[in-house]
């Protein structure tokens, strides 16, 4: 069942090409409503695998489909999950119908705008379910050529360039992939590409040497580990606000997906050989993204980089190799991609689509706290969330980093504890800037950018109130941070469980 | 081996030549006068109807045959290859129906066909004589192909370029050819393989492996020689140019594989040996070819304003990833060969297509006049989507199979010890640099805002270009299908 979710994406977008031209309204709703369809299906199948793992000794991995795809080479089609992939999966679902939801407003050629974004979705719930290493490279790979369209397209600032800069990096990093992949299918002589068969070997360690970084890196790129990271926030500040939602939301968590379920599961020796200097290379990106974060002017530039800090701690928590780190790590990708996806939404839709600036000094002159209440109040409490109080998902996820990273790496741990303060005086000085500033100037006096007619039709309206979509897909996001944030063990008891399968014995192994 | 005999195992080139005769025919006798475009539907059709009797023929037919030592080889995978590239004269002819840029349909059309019989030759040649004299009658066909529209002088400046770069070539074959004649006694491409075994690194041997290598990297446009075919593809006519950039490619590799793999075996005799067990020296010269073509091809093509030459310096980067299968040489390298220089040929099919339309429409085919064309016509715009992205090797599309099952072969034939590693890394390096230039002009297409009046395609044009979309998509979605024939 859980194979639809791939399936449904795509079959939204054939719909959606067949539409006719300009009727944005019937493209919006049948993009939603593939949406919808993707999370429900990703929601029932989360909740029959918590049933059936919670009898003990049941297999941790359920296959979902398993077919023979290119015999001559070994290559199958096999779609699997495991507690971790499903994470992942019900991050998608949220993150797609949040998006679409937040882009309600695109006039555009809105039809191929949904068609790309759910040829995207389709491609990320691909790489999340695959068990089979040529298939997760393929889904890898159809996730890039969206992105950039979207971005060129429809995107602001820089955006041919940010698209560009974006699609290059994806490619170099899954070339990198590729090379390792083929080593690994050659190497090991196991005549499959499933990811347990490949797995099972163990390969000799010169090898590990090179390949492990190779393949890490290459993943790591896309989850926007420093110095790999320059893509994310030009990136971001490019896209539109869906398209900033769903890298910062699902696709960086692509790469780090990818990092613990092929990089680190197949070379083991090489793990622990590069294992400090990952882990160093990840608290660097925590503190050097809060601290650009710190100093930027454009608004979503310091999402941008928070994001990089952010991915900062999935990749230290993936590096301590014990079970609460590597579960905060998972625990982090989910937390990330829907507070995140809610900074973006408030940046890019809430206020840009209405100020159409992003300049802080500008918007410091805005007092939009009383313009658009709305988005103040979602803006604080993701603040509040993105800061790690308790209470929401962040906190609960970076926590179990940390105690995990105390384990590992004492020294760094430490380190660590800068950035988180860091963080929190970046997001306040965002949030009394942009939010709470003291001058009394009426926005939307600023050039239109080349939005649809909505924002046309509104010129001379002061700001255009927060629209009831806006509403709910910001109501959902906070809701979703503080269920989980209140209730981490609804995503814990199927994540931990998951690393007693054979494909974690590596952890078991270097532990 | 009587004449009958002969006869039947060649009775899909017979078909192809009848063909092109009857073509030549009912055109002068009973087209002459009419309208360019109906001649132009009425022979090709004739045209068509032969080559799929042709490929009908070899479908139901399995014969297995070795005339006159080596003289015409018919197997399973001669056979698949033909049929690949009598589908590729077909789709060529196809695209050829809507133009308009000669009044020589009838002759147009038998030398496409003359040019496919050919290569049908060359396909089952084992022998080096055969091997020159398919060559040539290929070639000349191609270079008058590619003079065909005489009111352009580009066109004539295409010609001249290949035809005499490619005279050049035919020189330095021959005379490695008759080298390697010289040194092994005989021109039957096994016998010469046991003759040189054991032999050590002859420097008259040298000389003739450097001189065949020079004369098919001519051919296959791998750098150094490669300087003709950007002028080729952009003077001729387009379907002349699609000709040159796909069924040319298929047969030229083929043979070119054929040829080092059985010819200059080294140790083993029929080609069974791995990649080191070669006649020493041909690997190194081949292998600085395919890296330089990798390399030159993707940097070059990034800086191209003219699409049809950016298809060409991708081309070169193309032969630069086919010639590591070359120098692979195991079970799997043949296989992927052929995979590659097949989906290939179907997508720059595609691809010229595509150029032919806006050139069409336009009266240019530089970048800049396909801006906006996604929104002028959004089919022929998504069949390039596909082209450019298959080019790229985007998966799921046929050229990242190609491409992926190419550096699978490779990499295995130097395992244990990965010797082919570098030219893989590098072959995936700079697969990366070519999303750029490839994306360009899908930048244009679908980001650039265009004059806002639909194009008009053409209907028979637009039903080829689908027709060629879904085969890349087919193949590369379900790679067995062609794969399950090799």
């Amino acid at each position: 069942m859980l194979a639809w979710t791939i399936y449904i994406s795509f079959l939204g977008v054939l719909v959606l090409m067949l539409l006719p031209k300009g009727n944005a309204a019937l493209a919006r709703k049948v993009a939603l409503l593939t949406a919808f369809a993707g999370l429900g299906i990703a929601i029932a199948g989360f909740v029959q695998y918590k049933s059936a793992i919670a009898v003990p000794g049941a297999e941790k991995i359920v296959s979902v489909t398993d077919a023979d795809w290119i015999p001559s080479l070994g290559i199958k089609y096999h779609l699997a999950a495991d507690g971790v992939s499903l994470t992942l999966v019900l991050l998608t679902g949220l993150a797609a119908v949040a998006g679409i939801l937040f882009s309600w407003n695109i006039e555009h050629r809105a039809k191929e705008f949904f068609a790309f974004y759910l040829a995207l979705i389709g491609g990320v719930y691909g790489v999340f379910l695959s068990f089979d290493l040529f298939l997760l490279f393929v889904f890898y790979e159809i996730a890039i050529v969206p992105k950039y369209f979207i971005i060129a397209i429809w995107g602001s600032t820089r955006r041919e360039y940010g698209a560009m800069k974006l699609a290059l990096y994806s490619f170099v990093g899954s070339a990198m992939v590729l090379v390792g992949l083929i080593g690994a299918y050659v190497v090991s002589g196991a005549h499959s590409f499933g990811l347990a068969e490949l797995a099972k070997y163990s390969y000799p360690p010169h090898f590990q040497m090179w390949a492990f970084p190779v393949v890490f890196i290459g993943f790591a790129i896309l989850a926007g580990m420093w110095p790999f990271h320059t893509w994310a926030p030009t990136g971001h500040v490019a896209a539109p606000t869906a398209a900033s939602m769903l890298l910062a939301g699902v696709v960086m968590k692509l790469g780090a997906y990818g990092c613990l379920r092929v990089a680190m599961t197949l070379f083991p020796d090489g793990l622990l050989a590069w294992r400090d200097c990952f882990a160093i290379l990840a608290i660097i990106g925590i503190i050097y993204g809060a601290m650009v974060a710190l100093v930027q002017k454009d608004f979503k530039f310091v999402i941008g980089y928070s994001s990089v800090s952010h991915m900062g701690f999935v990749l230290l928590g993936l590096m301590t190799l014990n079970a609460i780190g590597l579960s905060g790590a998972v625990l982090q990708m989910f937390s990330h991609g829907v507070i995140a996806g809610l900074l973006f939404a408030v940046v890019g839709r809430m206020v840009y689509d209405r100020t159409h600036t992003r300049d802080l000094d500008d918007l410091q002159g805005m007092r939009l706290s009383k313009v658009i209440p709305f988005a103040a109040v979602t803006f604080v409490i993701a603040s509040i969330a993105s800061m790690g109080l308790p209470g929401f998902s962040g906190f609960a996820a970076e926590f179990q980093v940390l105690i995990g990273a105390w384990r590992a790496f004492p020294t760094l741990a430490v380190l660590t504890g800068i950035g988180i303060l860091i963080g929190i005086a970046y997001t306040l000085r965002v949030l009394q800037k942009a939010f709470y500033g003291d001058g009394e100037e009426c926005p939307a006096d600023h050039e239109k950018p080349n939005g649809g007619e909505h924002a046309d039709s509104e010129i001379g309206a002061p700001c255009p109130p927060i629209s009831v979509p806006e509403r709910l897909g910001a109501v959902l996001l906070i809701g979703v941070s503080l269920l989980i944030g209140l209730f981490p063990r609804l995503l814990l008891d199927v994540i931990i469980p998951s690393f007693d399968s054979p494909l974690f014995d590596w952890l078991r192994r270097t532990r | 081996m009587n004449y009958l005999d002969l006869f039947k195992l060649a009775v899909p080139e017979t078909i192809v030549v009848l063909t092109a005769l009857a073509v030549l025919a009912i055109d002068v006798v009973t087209l002459r006068g009419l309208e360019t475009r109906f001649r132009f539907i009425v022979a090709g059709m004739i045209a068509c109807v032969g080559s799929f009797g042709a490929i009908a023929w070899m479908l139901i037919s399995h014969p297995n045959a070795n005339v006159f030592g080596g003289m015409f080889v018919v197997d399973p995978t001669t056979q698949f290859v033909k049929i690949a590239l009598l589908a590729l004269t077909i789709f060529t002819i196809l695209l050829s129906m809507d133009s308009d840029f000669t009044d020589h349909v009838g002759e147009y059309l038998a030398l496409i066909l003359l040019g496919a019989v050919g290569m049908m030759f060359l396909v089952s040649a084992e022998d080096l004589l055969m091997v020159f004299i398919a060559l040539e009658l290929t070639s000349l066909s191609l270079y008058i192909l590619a003079a065909f529209n005489k009111r352009d002088i580009k066109s004539a400046e295409a010609s001249l370029k290949y035809f005499l770069f490619g005279g050049m070539s035919a020189a330095f074959t021959l005379f490695g050819l008759s080298l390697v004649y010289g040194l092994s006694g005989t021109t039957n491409l096994p016998e010469i393989a046991a003759a040189l075994a054991g032999k050590g690194l002859d420097p008259l041997l040298v000389v003739a492996i450097v001189m065949v290598v020079i004369g098919f990297g001519f051919k296959v446009a791998a750098v150094p020689f490669h300087l003709w075919a950007p002028d080729a593809y952009q003077g001729a006519p387009t379907p002349s140019a699609a000709f040159i950039a796909s069924g040319s490619k298929v047969a030229s590799f083929f043979i070119f594989a054929k040829i080092m793999a059985i010819g200059f075996a080294g140790k083993e005799i029929q080609g069974s040996g791995a990649w080191h067990d070669y006649a020493a020296g041909w690997v190194p010269v081949v292998a600085i070819v395919a890296a330089l073509s990798m390399i030159l091809g993707n940097l070059v093509a990034i800086v191209q304003t003219s699409v049809r030459r950016l298809i060409a310096y991708s081309a070169i980067a193309h032969a630069g990833y086919m010639l590591i299968a070359v120098l692979a040489h195991n079970q799997q390298s043949l296989a992927s060969l052929i995979y590659y220089a097949v989906t290939y040929g179907i997508t720059t099919i595609g691809a010229f297509g595509v150029v032919a339309v806006v050139e069409q429409g336009e009266g240019g085919e530089k970048l800049s006049d396909f801006a906006g064309l996604s929104r002028r016509a959004p089919l022929v715009s998504f069949c390039m989507l596909i082209f450019m992205l298959s080019l790229a090797g985007i998966p799921p599309l046929a050229r990242f199979f190609g491409k992926f099952y190419v550096f699978t072969a490779a990499v295995n034939a130097g395992a244990p010890n990965l010797g082919l590693l570098w030219l893989v890394i590098l072959a995936v390096a700079t697969s990366a640099i070519s999303l750029f230039y490839y994306l360009q002009v899908l930048k244009q297409i679908y980001v650039q805002e265009g004059p806002p009046e639909p194009l008009k395609v053409p209907v028979i044009t637009q039903v080829v270009l689908v027709l060629l979309a879904a085969l890349v998509v087919l193949f590369g979605c379900a790679p067995n299908l062609l794969l399950g024939w090799l």
